[in-house]
């Protein structure tokens, strides 16, 4: 249970080794923290954070595997984790930025980032919503993207499944208004870690912590929807307003 | 069990007075102890509450996902004057009691700074009044009670005898035990409905403090709102006793045992966050300093005005805003005085200065292994909650009350830590064998439960 101060008890990232939601986990008040689940593929990552949240002091630090693909082991996956206590806070942060070219040639590329990225997170994101509802409280946050405000050429397999995901938590979070389950959308832009890294930097990229403190200083306010950094919100309205054939011949 | 994403009828979200960390459940109205036996024996996996008038500040009377128990309507109230008793419903509030007994020359024993609780949450939260030091608490005046527990069993409970375990298990148990349906207490007689008041302005904390020592035997009723804003912590202390027939005016004896109250403004629904600041603050306290007279002694007062006076504005929590509001409440040993000096300090330099702050010297604790009071000095303090530094400075000031043998107040809780609650209320084992008794399955929780791992 969150406490009258924000603090959580508890926390599931989804996409355990993710910089992005290991940085949240990072950020977020620790004066209450006794159970943190980091669901992930097996990794170096996701081992050393267990490693590194138990040494600074977090009584239940654990890794648990998951697999965003495997839809048909969520609901077993899911209901482990509830039944041994309430979750005040879940982090949807896995994801895929895929080959886009690779993709382009090879259908079958493509239909695995849109699993991961979509199917995946709408599996799960149900299941996470239906033990939020039965517990009456907590928050679920999910990673959305820039990229889905608007589908690029350079990546528009990638923010096509952003923005699907983007769309399927804002209605969730809808569905769940007013029943104690809450869903903060984040739509970070480009930001630097390991997805990004040997890319270009665009405009406003930003570091994983900047993001975390934005995502930790929304839930504390309650908030629905927020880009990070918060001026990206102006860049994308004026973004999405522009004529296509203007945005198709932007650079990238 | 298939379940709508959105709220169907008959949930409904629920706070406490503090109006944070909000959860919902499914509440049902239950108008018999046969209909709370059926609902507690159908209770799905996240278990049963009972929940009064919602007057506990945090999250004690809301259970995230459960079967919340509605009883008002479980209200009944008779006065046996022979015994001097009066036998309630659980669902029945102070303020129906007291409109229906006060005419009759009965007054509850014990009364919080609010008569909208129930007799189940005063029980379940052993509340205390500004008498606390002359009478207890309301758990100490109760003669016996009905429970229904986590099987659904009904049991009646008495102080002494073979059901005292359960008995004290239940008074501050906070509804953990079981659902009361029913109780019987003790009144204080009157013979008027007035309270002769002594107010005394004092200029600085040490002098409140030594004058309230001083002054505890003097009083049924007393009771100091301290300054937070003036580093002085200056005082107001009031005092009080129920005023005798003979003392009342020719006028006043017209009506000496009148009782009607009237709520006399609702707060507006919506309020910005930063209305209260410290601005407001800061006036408030100068201004409320200001209105009290130096000294002044044998004022007649309304039981309303004397005891309840927030009571008159409806909905008065709404003014701390969206993102509510905490009081933090703790007692230490007279030993450890000086932390009541140390904790306002704190929450000045936090930039949380409150709005009102009350304290007041508590007697002897009663046989109830989690009743709050103990002998010594309660101070509490409404606070905004969303005050940045404040959950370290709270944090801090918990371990101090800790190391001085002191603790939180339950009903007000709304973020202390399970280690600091455990630490300071020692017996929490022994209650736990009882309630486990009473309820092995767990079928009654809370929020405040879950959080704390009661």
């Amino acid at each position: 249970m969150n406490d009258a101060l924000g603090e959580p008890q508890s926390v599931l990232v989804l996409g355990g080794s993710s910089e992005i939601a290991l940085a949240t986990v990072n950020a977020l008040p620790r004066r209450r923290l006794r159970r943190i689940v980091l669901a992930a593929r097996p990794s170096a990552a996701r081992d050393l954070a267990v490693t590194t949240l138990t040494a600074e002091g977090i009584s239940g630090v654990t890794a648990v595997d998951f697999d965003a693909r495997s839809t048909e082991s969520h609901s077993v996956f899911i209901n482990e984790i509830f039944d041994a206590g309430d979750i005040d806070i879940v982090l949807l942060a896995f994801g895929v930025l895929g080959d886009q070219e690779a993709a382009e040639a090879d259908p079958a590329l493509a239909v695995e980032i849109a699993t991961t990225n979509y199917t995946g997170a709408v599996s799960i994101g149900l299941h996470v919503a239906r033990r939020l509802r039965m517990q009456g409280h907590g928050s679920l946050v999910v990673y959305s993207s820039v990229a889905g405000d608007r589908a690029r050429r350079s990546n528009f397999i990638y923010g096509s499944t952003k923005a699907g995901l983007d769309a399927f938590a804002q209605g969730l979070g809808d569905a769940l208004h007013g029943t104690g389950a809450h869903v903060l959308v984040v739509r970070p832009g480009m930001v630097r870690t390991k997805m990004s890294a040997g890319m270009p930097e665009a405009p406003m990229t930003t570091d994983a912590n900047v993001v975390a403190d934005i995502v930790v200083k929304s839930l504390r306010r309650g908030k629905e929807t927020v880009y990070a950094p918060g001026p990206l919100r102006f860049v994308m309205a004026g973004l999405k307003s522009m004529p296509r054939s203007v945005f198709r011949k932007l650079p990238r | 069990m298939t379940q709508s994403l959105s709220l169907t009828q008959g949930e409904k979200l629920l706070t406490g007075w503090g109006r944070t960390c909000p959860s919902s459940a499914r509440v049902v109205d239950c108008s018999s102890v046969e209909q709370v036996q059926e609902v507690i024996r159908g209770a799905g996996p996240r278990g049963v509450l009972a929940r009064g008038l919602g007057r506990s500040y945090g999250d004690a009377a809301q259970s995230g996902g459960a079967t919340v128990l509605n009883l008002q309507s479980m209200d009944s109230v008779a006065f046996d004057a022979t015994s001097g008793t009066i036998t309630a419903g659980a669902g029945a509030s102070l303020d129906a009691i007291m409109r229906a007994t006060v005419p009759q020359g009965a007054f509850v024993p014990v009364t919080p700074g609010t008569r909208m609780i129930t007799v189940g949450g005063a029980i379940g939260a052993d509340v205390h009044g500004k008498n606390h030091h002359v009478d207890g608490t309301f758990g100490s005046h109760v003669k016996s009670l009905t429970l229904v527990d986590g099987a659904g069993g009904v049991h009646e409970l008495t102080p002494a005898g073979d059901t005292r375990e359960k008995f004290w298990a239940t008074v501050g148990g906070m509804g953990l035990t079981g659902a009361i349906t029913q109780a019987t207490f003790d009144v204080i007689p009157i013979t008027s409905s007035l309270i002769s008041v002594d107010t005394q302005r004092v200029n600085d904390l040490d002098e409140v403090m030594s004058k309230m020592i001083a002054g505890d035997d003097k009083y049924r009723y007393t009771v100091a709102w301290i300054d937070t804003v003036s580093p002085s912590g200056r005082g107001v202390i009031t005092s009080g006793d129920h005023a005798p027939f003979e003392q009342l005016s020719a006028r006043q004896r017209s009506e000496a045992l009148l009782f009607d109250p009237k709520a006399l403004a609702t707060a507006p629904s919506i309020i910005p966050g930063g209305l209260l600041n410290k601005l407001t603050i800061r006036a408030f306290n100068e201004a409320w300093f200001r209105k009290a007279p130096k000294s002044r002694t044998d004022e007649m007062q309304s039981i309303g005005a004397f005891f309840h006076p927030l009571d008159g504005v409806a909905d008065w929590n709404r003014i701390y805003g969206p993102r509510g509001f905490l009081q933090y409440q703790f007692v230490v040993p007279d030993s450890a005085g000086h932390l009541i000096r140390t904790a306002l300090d704190r929450l000045r330099e936090v930039g949380a200065p409150s709005f009102l702050t009350v304290l007041k010297r508590f007697g002897a604790s009663n046989p109830a292994p989690l009743s709050f009071p103990q002998a010594g000095w309660t101070l509490a303090a409404d606070v905004p909650a969303g005050i940045d530094g404040l959950a370290a400075a709270l944090d801090e000031l918990d371990e101090l009350i800790a190391a001085a043998g002191g603790r939180l107040y339950l009903a007000k809780d709304s973020r202390q830590s399970p280690q600091m609650f455990a630490q300071t209320y020692p017996r929490l084992s022994e209650w736990q064998k009882v309630r486990d008794e009473l309820d092995p399955q767990g079928t009654f929780t809370s929020d405040l439960a879950r959080r704390l791992s009661i």
